[in-house]
This record gives structure tokens, C-alpha cells and sequence, in this order.
């Protein structure tokens, strides 16, 4: 009964747990802020997705829209442009591309797979375009503050992951567009029927995903000092993996994004510990995948 | 009540691909009053209210609510206009709490500027309506926790809280129990002292002279009659609703019963039912009764391997075969027609033709490829034995009616050349022409050697069916009768275990065990 509904939260404590005592290094407050700092940008990219997949969608072009807001946040930056207009501008741009997917999902009725499979490539594409393959780096102080800056000892993406959190908790908990997220994807039709315009609020949940892509893209450019058109490449592993392994069910309707929250740390610590323990990268991927599916299975032995 | 109108609709026509579903139907409704709809499944009662909900957009006709002219404009509008519809399958999002279900696009709204929701506002308003209407559900309960009884009574209670002028209750009272009928009953009387007026389709005509004012008959599309309950039998309507006299309600003919083809012992699966021993005889129609929630339906997909049981032994033509899973099941000759036919028994995606074939493709194929010649000829065969109505069989089984899909269904099985077929509820939701139909159909099966088990809801339909019935209560079989020697009173006392002589059955077990 405690396994099936703090599950994750058990896990989550056992890998601490291991990795501390085989690993001395591991349990160091550098490490640890370290590892939170490093979460915070699929971190934040997977709240926004926690949205998605409740509404049983899915969205994998978040890696592919993190580049090419990314090398846009970089050119606004070059540009002169103040820090605020900047982060408003590239998270706008997110919810643009974001709305764009919500749209021909919703309007033009195609599966989200598809749509976001193809923007994908699309707004990959986008990015190599506009840099032509290359980095565009070297910002002032104020910007790379963002991602590398300190607030009383805290990292700043730290701060933002956790700010971020909260108002996606709130947002889900007490607010329209958050249970009818839930809603959504417990029974579409119902929520139809009681007069709820649907594919307004399914644009929303997509938007949402675009923002919190960008917003990763702003973390993660200020922290690199360059936008890169090979950027995210592969974060939407990252991304959909904190979600599942956070207990969100992919069929949508059930999940939060506290679940989400330890599922992205968790994600954060493997890669940490894998790092700690000289475990070759080729062999990280597949240590990682086998996580994944090994969280889904467990899933599944909790429902039955 | 008053002699007002509320609702006038005149000359309503709708046409789907392929399908008149209306033709230039009237239909009115006073304030205060109960005005039911019935007519066979595919009559037009759901296209009606659709239409009337904003769901559909009527291809001619006029709607005038209250005084005014009302033009196509979705759903929502009509919520507004108060109207508010509890469909047939309920439509309540399982993973939310009973009070946000309630009120779904309606929350409250706490005034401030980011517009967050006010629960304390709204569980209060839900309190109230539970309290008014004596309901006993906690709000703060999710959905998917209540049994499907009080879920109806949710979204009874959403109709409620709309405090709609119009409330259209679409098959109410297929899922509810009696006492819970009396409940529902008494909301409705609650509702009408308010001059809130009320739509009721239902099947069941007994309930319609109980508590309808007029009722208005469909058939076809077309309208056939409306007048005062009253002035009309239950006979009257029967033979509106057809078109012909139908003749027995029940038709119950004398088949010989055989040898036993399946003996199930000791059936047991911890939580749904325990020690569940039967047997079943070639020729015999074994009813199951119970109420909702005994175990019926558990038992039955233990037996054909959809479930796992913890322990139990099946022996079929005096063969012990493991069943684990529904192949096994299907092999051993046993095919199932289940509750739920929608979710469980058609890819409502697909063809008729692709849906009655599913169960036999197997044995019309020839490395891989199917013989789609032979199919076709079985196809029409079993068809015109079933009387399914449809124009085509490529035509897509979701837009079919109920009882047309539910003959679907049977066809599927029919074709495989089942032994023993289990029918779950088979008459749910079907009108009284379709039912009489599926209890010939059943008993040609039997006529033909085969064994059924049929579980049903509908005592009437158990005691003049079945040939021997078993009364299910909490998971186990507390009792046996033979049919036609026992009435209603009786059963019904087992089922609510009310009475409990367990004995009687034990000993007889035990005997043969012998």
C-alpha cells in the first residue's frame, strides 16, 4: 500500500542511498546543488510536459525547440536587447511554436506523435538554418547570470526550477485550465459535452510545453555562454522519462508534478552517479533507457 | 401543471450518411410536466435529444424554448438556456472528485486577479444539493471510487446544481437497482413540484406508467404517437413502438435438456468470489441473479480466463481443461457476449463484416491469407439468422444501434460454433422487440445442444428464461431454484442476502462430489 503510492519517492531515496555509500563524492553539497542544477533544465522542460501527457498527448519536439530558441535567445542577447525583453521574447517565441503544434492537433484533428514528431525536425532544421551550423557565443555578465549566477548561495536555475514548480502546482491544483487538463484526459468527451471548449485549453497545454522548452533554452544558453543549433538533442528522452518515472500516466488524467519534480532530480542523480562511477557514456544510455522501462513496469505491477 | 409550454420543437429531420435517423419528428413539453420518449433502439429518441442539446445540428426544424426561436449554437449555449442532458453512458471524468465533476465548466471562481478556483465555495453548493435532494455522497470522493449507481446519481446531481428547466434523463434507470429507482423517483417528483420539466427514455414501460405525464412514441425516424399515460396500455404502446403485435414477452419453449458439458468447481479468486461451484447441461439456460457488485460478471471472466483465478477446476465435455487466458477459453468451446459491448465486445472502428469474422479468422485462412469468399457466404448466413439491420456489411459497427451492435456480438460467437455461450446483461439497454429476439436466439442455441449462462439485472427476464437459476450474493452462490417454481420476492431476498441458508447448496455439492 506505501510502495504504491510513494513508490517513486522510495526509489528515489534507495539510489541516494546506494550511491552515497558506494560513492564518497556523491553526497557533497557542491554535488547535490550540482545535480540540481543540472535537472533544473529538463527539469522545467518536464512540468510543462507533465501537462501534456495529463491530457494524454505527448510532445516530442521539446528537444528540437529548446535549439532554436536557444540560438534566437543568443542573437537577442548580441542585439542589445535587456535581459527581461529577452527571456519575454524567447519564451514567447516557445509559446508560439508550442500554440502551432496545439493548433494542427487540435484544428486539423492529426495525432500529437505525428505533429510533434514533425516539428521536430522542423524546428531543428529552423535552427541549423539561422546559424548556419554555427555557435553564436561570448555574452555580458548580466545575461550568463541567469544560468551561472548565485542568489544568497543559491544557483539561480535552482531557484527558477523550484519558482516554476510551484506555479505549475498551483496552476494544476486550482485553476480552470489545470483541471480541466486533468479532465481532458480522463474523458475528452465528457468535458466536451459539458460545454468546454477543449481544443482551446489543448492549444493551452501545448503552449505550455513551447514555453517551458524555451525557458530551458534560456537556462541552458546562458549557462553554456552560446547558443548552439545542436543543442537538446535527445532531452526529450530526459523530458517524457522525469514524467513517467514522476507516476504520470501516459494514458493522461492521473499524475502531478511533485511526481515530476523527484523524477527529473532522480533522472539528474543517475546521470550524476554514472558520471561519479567513470561508467563509459555509450554504456550510460543504455543503464538510462533500461530505467525508464523498468519505471513503466513498475507502473504496471502497482495497477494490477 | 400549468398548460405552459416550454419546449415546442416542430418538423425536427436528420439525416447521417446513409441513415434517416429524423423525419420532420414535433415534439413539445408543458413546464412541471414528465413527458417520456420511447421507441425501439435506432428509432431516433438520441438524435432527438442531441439535436435539442446542441450535440447535432438538426438538417430541418424549428426549436422554440421558452417564447424564442433557438438557432444551432453548441453545446454550451444550450447548457445556458437550461438544458441539461445525463446521457446514457455516463460521462463523468473518473480521476476527479465528485464535486468537481458537478461542476465541470462551471467552477466558481474566486475574485481575484489570477482567477483561481474557490473549493470551499464549491463544496459548500455541492453539500447543499446532496442535502436538498437527500443524497448521501461525500463531494470530496473521486469518481472513479463510486460504484456506478451513484455515479448516475452524480450526474443527476449535476443536472441539479444547472437548476435547468429541462432535464432530459436518457435510459436512467438501466443501471439502478430498485431501491435506487425509488430514489431517482422521488428526485423526479422533487424536480416537478420545482416546475422543472423533465424528458424520460427509457425502455422500461412499466416505469413510464409510473411516472411519466405524456409520453411520445417513435418508430423509425418518425413520429407515431403522442398522448396522455394514461389513456393508453402499456399493450398500446408496445404495438405503436413495432408496428405489429409482438406477441409473449418472454418466450420460453420446452428444449430437452442433455448431458453435462461443463462442471466448475470451486472457483475462487480473493476479494470477487469464492467457492463458486456449478454445473451447466447441454439444452439449459442457467440464469445468474444478483445485484450489481455480487460477483456475477467477475465470475463469469474468471471462468473464460480474462481474469485470473487463484484456484478452481473446469471440466467441459467431461474433459478438466486450464483456462488461462480467453484463447483457452475459446478453444474449449466457450464463447462470451459481455457487459460491456461497447468496450469488451466490437472494435466499433471496424466493419461488420471485420467484427462477426474476428472470432474465426483463424480457421478461415490458409497460410495467412483469409478466404474472404467464404467468410462472406457465413457472414450472410449468420446475418439473416440474427436479422441484424444495416446496409452493408462494410458499414462501421459505431454508427449501429444498441441492439443492433449487441446482435453483433452474438453473430461473432454464433460462427465459431460455440458449446457453451455466456451472455453478461444481454438485454441492456435493448428495446422489447430486440429482447424477445435475442431470447429466441438463445434458445435456438439451446434447441441446437449448446449450454448458456445468462447473468442478468432484469428478474422478470431471469425467472422466465432460465431453466435454473442461481442467486449470487457477496462473491458466492448463496442459492439454487429451479426456473418457473419461484418468485420475484424470493430470489430477491437471496440476492440482498437478506435470507442465507447456504446449506441447501453445500449439501448439494457436497452430494455430488460424491
Amino acid at each position: 500500500m506505501i510502495f504504491r503510492k510513494y513508490g517513486i519517492f522510495i526509489a528515489f531515496i534507495a539510489v541516494i542511498v546506494i550511491l552515497s555509500i558506494i560513492c564518497p563524492s556523491f553526497l557533497t553539497w557542491k554535488n547535490l546543488l550540482n545535480i540540481v542544477r543540472k535537472s533544473s533544465i529538463h527539469g522545467v522542460m518536464a512540468l510543462g510536459m507533465t501537462f501534456v501527457i495529463l491530457t494524454a498527448g505527448i510532445d516530442l519536439s521539446v528537444g528540437s525547440v529548446l535549439a532554436l530558441t536557444g540560438v534566437l535567445c543568443a542573437s537577442f542577447e548580441h542585439a542589445g536587447l535587456p535581459v527581461v525583453l529577452i527571456v519575454i521574447a524567447t519564451l514567447g517565441i516557445g509559446a508560439i511554436i508550442g500554440s502551432v503544434n496545439g493548433l494542427i492537433i487540435t484544428k486539423g484533428k492529426v495525432t500529437p506523435f505525428v505533429v510533434t514528431l514533425g516539428m521536430m525536425s522542423v524546428a531543428r532544421g529552423l535552427a541549423h538554418i539561422y546559424t548556419d551550423g554555427q555557435p553564436i557565443s561570448g555574452f555580458g555578465g548580466s545575461f550568463r547570470y541567469i544560468g551561472g549566477g548565485d542568489f544568497f548561495y543559491v544557483p539561480v536555475p535552482i531557484i527558477i526550477f523550484v519558482f516554476t514548480l510551484l506555479i505549475a502546482a498551483v496552476i494544476l491544483r486550482d485553476t480552470r485550465l489545470g483541471r480541466y487538463t486533468y479532465a481532458i484526459g480522463g474523458n475528452e468527451e465528457a468535458v466536451r459535452l459539458s460545454g468546454i471548449n477543449v481544443d482551446r485549453y489543448k492549444i493551452a497545454v501545448y503552449a505550455i510545453s513551447g514555453l517551458t522548452a524555451a525557458l530551458g533554452a534560456v537556462i541552458l544558453t546562458s549557462r553554456l555562454n552560446a547558443g548552439e543549433s545542436i543543442a537538446g538533442v535527445g532531452y526529450e528522452l530526459d523530458v517524457i522519462a522525469s514524467v513517467v518515472i514522476g507516476g504520470t500516466s501516459l494514458m493522461g488524467g492521473r499524475g502531478s508534478v511533485w511526481g515530476t519534480f523527484i523524477g527529473a532530480l532522480l533522472i539528474g542523480i543517475i546521470d550524476n552517479g554514472m558520471n561519479l562511477l567513470i561508467i563509459p557514456a555509450y554504456w550510460q544510455l543504455v543503464v538510462k533507457g533500461s530505467i525508464i522501462v523498468g519505471a513503466a513496469l513498475l507502473d504496471r505491477l502497482r495497477e494490477e | 401543471m400549468t398548460g405552459e409550454y416550454i419546449l415546442k420543437m416542430v418538423g425536427i429531420s436528420k439525416e447521417f450518411p446513409g441513415v434517416k435517423a429524423l423525419e420532420n419528428v414535433d415534439y413539445d413539453l408543458k413546464r412541471g410536466e414528465v413527458h417520456a420518449i420511447v421507441g425501439e433502439n435506432g428509432a431516433g429518441k438520441t438524435t432527438l435529444i442531441k439535436i435539442l442539446a446542441g450535440v447535432y445540428r438538426a438538417d430541418k426544424g424549428q426549436i422554440r424554448l421558452k417564447g424564442e426561436n433557438v438557432s444551432f449554437q453548441g453545446t454550451r449555449a444550450m447548457i445556458d438556456r437550461g438544458v441539461s442532458v445525463i446521457y446514457q453512458e455516463l460521462n463523468l471524468i473518473p480521476y476527479l472528485s465528485v464535486a468537481e465533476n458537478i461542476f465541470l465548466g462551471r467552477e466558481p471562481i474566486k475574485n481575484n486577479c489570477i482567477r483561481l478556483i474557490n473549493w470551499n465555495k464549491m463544496y459548500a453548493k455541492v453539500s447543499g444539493i446532496m442535502q436538498l435532494f437527500d443524497i448521501d455522497i461525500n463531494p470530496k470522493a473521486r469518481v472513479s471510487t463510486l460504484g456506478i449507481a451513484y455515479q448516475q446519481v452524480v450526474e443527476i446531481a449535476k443536472a441539479l446544481s444547472l437548476q435547468s428547466d429541462i432535464v432530459v434523463m436518457d435510459e436512467p434507470t438501466a443501471t439502478l437497482t430498485g431501491n435506487e429507482v425509488e430514489k431517482l423517483f422521488k428526485i423526479i417528483h422533487n424536480l416537478k413540484r420545482q416546475g422543472v420539466s423533465i424528458i424520460y427514455i427509457s425502455h422500461k414501460l412499466e416505469e413510464i406508467k409510473q411516472i411519466a405525464d405524456r409520453v411520445t412514441i417513435l418508430r423509425d425516424g418518425e413520429k407515431v404517437l403522442t398522448d396522455d399515460v394514461k389513456n393508453i396500455t402499456t399493450e398500446e404502446i408496445v404495438r405503436s413502438m413495432v408496428g405489429r403485435d409482438i406477441g409473449k414477452k418472454y418466450p420460453k419453449e420446452n428444449v430437452p435438456i442433455g448431458d453435462e458439458l461443463l462442471k466448475v468447481e470451486q472457483l475462487c479468486s480473493k476479494g470477487v468470489c469464492e467457492d463458486v461451484s456449478f454445473n451447466l447441461r447441454r439444452g439449459e439456460i442457467l440464469g445468474i441473479a444478483g445485484l450489481v457488485g455480487a460477483g456475477r460478471t467477475e465470475m463469469v471472466q474468471l471462468l473464460f480466463g480474462y481474469r485470473k483465478k487463484d484456484s478452481g477446476r473446469i471440466t467441459v465435455n467431461g474433459r478438466s481443461i486450464r483456462i488461462k487466458k480467453p484463447l483457452d477459453a475459446v478453444r474449449a468451446g466457450i464463447g462470451l457476449i459481455p457487459e460491456e459491448r461497447r468496450n469488451h465486445g466490437l472494435v466499433l472502428e471496424l466493419s461488420v463484416f471485420d467484427n462477426v469474422t474476428l472470432s474465426v479468422l483463424d480457421c478461415f485462412s490458409f497460410l495467412g491469407f483469409i478466404n474472404r469468399r467464404k467468410l462472406g457466404e457465413l457472414v450472410n448466413s449468420v446475418v439473416d439468422k440474427t436479422k441484424i439491420k444495416m446496409h452493408t456489411y462494410r458499414q462501421i459497427v459505431k454508427n449501429l444501434s444498441g441492439g443492433n451492435q449487441q446482435k453483433i456480438v452474438l453473430a461473432k460467437w454464433f460462427l465459431r460454433n460455440c458449446d457453451i455461450y455466456i451472455f453478461d446483461e444481454p438485454t441492456r439497454g435493448i428495446d422489447v422487440a430486440g429482447k424477445i429476439e435475442i431470447y429466441r436466439l438463445m434458445q435456438d442455441l439451446a434447441r441446437n445442444g449448446a449450454g448458456i449462462i445468462m447473468i442478468s439485472s432484469e428478474l422478470p427476464e431471469v425467472l422466465n428464461i432460465s431453466d435454473r437459476i442461481l442467486v449470487m450474493y457477496d462473491g458466492k452462490i448463496v442459492r439454487e431454484f429451479k426456473g418457473g417454481e419461484v418468485n420475484k420476492e424470493h430470489v430477491l431476498s437471496y440476492a440482498i442476502g437478506a435470507v442465507r441458508d447456504s446449506t441447501t447448496y453445500t449439501e448439494q455439492t457436497l452430494r455430488e462430489d460424491k
